[in-house]
């Protein structure tokens, strides 16, 4: 199981910041391990982020995202104790969703 | 630890990437709207696999970009780890629909790709890995039109 994601939303001028780490490898399919052989490519290729269900952000991940991926962004509206999640998906279907309350 | 070796491709995937030129055109058809909105990932996946800007521009379904001074790219000049490079995009461009981050060396260019909806800001923040010195291409669509910008980040330790 994927560890949860780490979100942090706040709400301030009628802008909710939205900031997230996704707790995930990100391996690109290009490095090899002690024994000379490739590690197979372990990444998340979709995520989607919502607001009280409605999609706030989307988007898609190549190889070449950073090992857990950190995520900042505003969209406007929000309040506080609204919901945000996060939901991504990798390569091997393995899936995550995680939400906060806006503060 | 993190050389690319271009004899290492193997042909089965040379071939799925000649397969994939059919999913560039695919690409272009999503930009049209003409296919809903699962197929999008799929068509996507040629331009993740590109290995030039060209290529990635096609797969993406871009024409021409414009050069624009209303995206703001921030990114270190010099990058002491490659595995993390952050990268913050900020579009003025009014009606900022999706932004694309691209390293113009790295084995695959597309790292990342954002659909941005009505009411969410053309501001993103994230980090990327770099291979080695390039320039950071961020593509902006903005009213239906992409425009771009770039800027060179140094990189002393290549990250993959």
């Amino acid at each position: 199981m994927a560890n949860p994601t780490k979100i942090r939303a706040s709400a301030a001028n009628g802008v909710t910041e939205v900031r997230a780490l996704m707790q995930h490898e990100m391996e690109n399919g290009r490095r090899k391990d002690e024994a000379g052989k490739l590690i197979p490519a372990w990444h998340i290729t979709e995520f989607k982020v919502q607001h009280n269900g409605k999609t706030v952000l989307e988007g898609q991940f190549g190889t070449a995202v950073s090992k857990n991926p950190y995520l900042v962004f505003r969209f406007r509206g929000g309040k506080v104790g609204d919901k945000v999640a996060l939901s991504w998906v990798d390569n091997r279907g393995d899936k995550s969703t995680d939400e906060v309350e806006i503060s | 630890m993190c050389e690319y070796d271009r004899n290492m491709i193997d042909p089965s995937r040379r071939k799925a990437l000649k397969a994939g030129g059919g999913l560039g055109l695919l690409g272009i058809f999503t930009v049209l709207g003409l296919v809903p909105g699962a197929a999008w990932a799929k068509a996507n996946q040629a331009a993740f696999e590109a290995k030039s800007l060209g290529e990635a521009f096609e797969a993406l379904g871009v024409i021409v970009p414009e050069d624009s001074t209303l995206i703001q790219l921030t990114v270190p000049e010099i990058a002491e780890n490659g595995a993390v490079v952050p990268v913050t995009v900020n579009s003025l461009l009014a009606r900022t629909e999706q932004i694309s981050i691209l390293a113009d060396k790295n084995p695959t260019m597309l790292a990342a790709n954002f659909l941005i909806p009505e009411g969410t800001e053309g501001f993103v923040t994230t980090r990327i890995k770099m291979a080695q010195t390039s320039s950071v291409v961020v593509l902006v669509k903005a009213g239906g039109k992409f425009y771009r910008a770039s800027q060179e980040v140094k990189v002393t330790a290549g990250g993959c």
